[in-house]
């Protein structure tokens, strides 16, 4: 049973969390009961969106000015932290790249 | 971070909306005859998809979201809609990941396949020398495949896949194939040898001993970089988990369509025990995916049998059901390559008569209907191939 070859950790990638960031345009979401799976094209790497909340923001940060902004606007205070963390990841995967 | 406790792998376990992946064997034609061949194949089946049917899966698998499809066979690149059908998948966003012996990857095809996006190769060698090669694929295919990887290397197709599945025999070359991965820029790809297909008949003299799988566990701990399918996550039980998802995803997040459109649980099992339905009927790939009975069941908790009271149970997950299935282990009990013995034990006790074979084989037989010998000789074709 072969379920992929795909990578869960990628090179090391900066994170400026003042600017704006998108899905990155190779990457396809399909959205699941546990969040979502993300595939990137380009670097044929599969990856795991492990909430809801990650991935509704995940979708929506091309409509801020910067990744800060969305997760003002999106996640309770006392979570930001841990979010700011995850969007880290998710650059460092190239899911999400500076718009 | 998540909103509800449950880890990822037990909801994996429990199945997903479509599969992450799937792999498509297209045909059981094939130009070799392994010893080892997972779906025994040789012979066209007079069944297998038309072009206009392997289109209509193509467009199911781009509506589920299937980010990739694995396609093998028997030798994809013998269906003569091998490029259009390949070509169709990545235009709809189906990425399409292909096993080839390479016999066909001629220097024009390895130059268009460089042209198509989301496609990558891997070209199987079961040996780091011919000798070792061929006894298991056949005279001849050492030297054809690599003729494939050095006209995809000339072609600049960039970094394509060099599939190895691990034998006895081979297990003692892991670092020459590293080296030839290297050096044609390629990634190596190791992957578990399964009883299944021809495996039933050669996997008692071909499967790694036991001490060569702990040597190969530290082998791939040390190389995260080398892909393994996770397909050894049996080996998991010695310790750290080696890379990967670690379960085994058969019709909870993977599943195989073989050439005539059967849907089996995984690539292992072509067998009618693990037969979930066929994509020409009602309902086509979706319907069988989400509701066959088979599936359904393998979504269900499994009960872990004689391994509940192993410590190392959450690691391996009991291992490979193909493997227990074609070697006559109960699938709740322990993989017959259980790193703790309790396999051995299971097979010495286990009774010989009762071993389900092979039953769906397409291997070449001559005018009288007997079984060739395999593996067999490659023919090559002189003229070059458009």
């Amino acid at each position: 049973m072969s379920i992929t070859d795909a990578r869960v950790d990628a090179p090391a990638g900066e994170f400026d969390p003042t600017r704006a960031w998108r899905v990155h345009p190779q990457v396809a979401l399909r959205d699941e009961s546990f969040g979502a799976l993300a595939y990137h094209y380009g670097t044929r790497r599969l990856l795991f969106l492990k909430s809801r909340a990650l991935v509704e923001l995940v979708s929506a940060l091309d409509r801020y000015d910067s990744a800060t902004a969305a997760i003002e606007a999106m996640v309770p205070e006392n979570e930001r932290a841990q979010y700011t963390r995850a969007l880290a990841r998710l650059a460092k995967s190239e899911v999400i790249d500076v718009h | 971070m998540s909103t509800d406790a449950m880890p990822l792998r037990e909801r994996f376990t429990q199945g997903l909306d479509a599969p992450i992946c799937l792999t498509w064997e297209l045909t059981y034609a094939c130009n070799l005859a392994c010893v080892h061949c997972l779906s025994s194949s040789g012979r066209r089946d007079p069944m297998e998809l038309t072009p206009a049917e392997a289109r209509h899966v193509v467009d199911e698998l781009a509506d589920m979201k299937v980010f990739y499809v694995n396609i093998g066979g028997g030798e994809p690149m013998l269906r003569p809609d091998f490029f259009d059908l390949v070509g169709y998948a990545v235009d709809k966003k189906v990425g399409v990941k292909f096993s080839t012996n390479g016999t066909r990857l001629t220097a024009e095809r390895a130059r268009r396949l460089a042209g198509m996006d989301y496609v990558d190769v891997q070209i199987s060698i079961d040996g780091a020398l011919a000798s070792t090669n061929d006894s298991v694929r056949g005279e001849g295919s050492f030297a054809a495949a690599r003729t494939a990887m050095d006209n995809l290397a000339a072609a600049n197709f960039g970094q394509f896949k060099i599939s190895v599945v691990v034998t006895r025999e081979n297990v003692t070359q892991l670092d020459q194939f590293s080296e030839i991965a290297e050096s044609y820029g390629a990634q190596l790809r190791l992957t578990r040898f399964r009883p299944s297909g021809r495996g039933v008949e050669t996997w008692d003299r071909l499967h790694p001993t036991a001490e060569q799988q702990r040597m190969l566990y530290h082998w791939l701990l040390e190389r995260p970089d080398v892909l393994t399918g996770d397909s050894f996550f049996h080996l998991s039980a010695l310790g750290t988990p080696l890379d990967g998802l670690n379960l085994c995803g058969a019709g909870r997040v993977v599943c195989l369509i073989d050439p005539v459109g059967d849907v089996y649980a995984c690539p292992f099992v072509i067998d009618k025990e693990f037969l979930a339905g066929n994509v020409r009927h009602d309902g086509g790939f979706a319907g069988v995916w989400r509701e066959s009975d088979l599936f359904q069941s393998l979504r269900e908790p499994q009960s872990a049998g004689a391994c509940a009271s192993c410590g190392s149970y959450d690691a391996c997950q009991g291992g490979c059901m193909a493997a227990k299935f074609f070697t006559g282990l109960p699938l709740d009990g322990p993989d017959p390559e259980c790193v703790f013995g309790h396999g051995e034990d299971a097979l010495a006790a286990r009774d010989a008569a009762a071993l389900p074979g092979a039953a769906i084989g397409h291997s070449k037989v001559d005018r009288h209907g007997t079984p060739i010998p395999v593996p067999t000789p490659v023919r090559f074709r002189t003229r070059a191939l458009a």
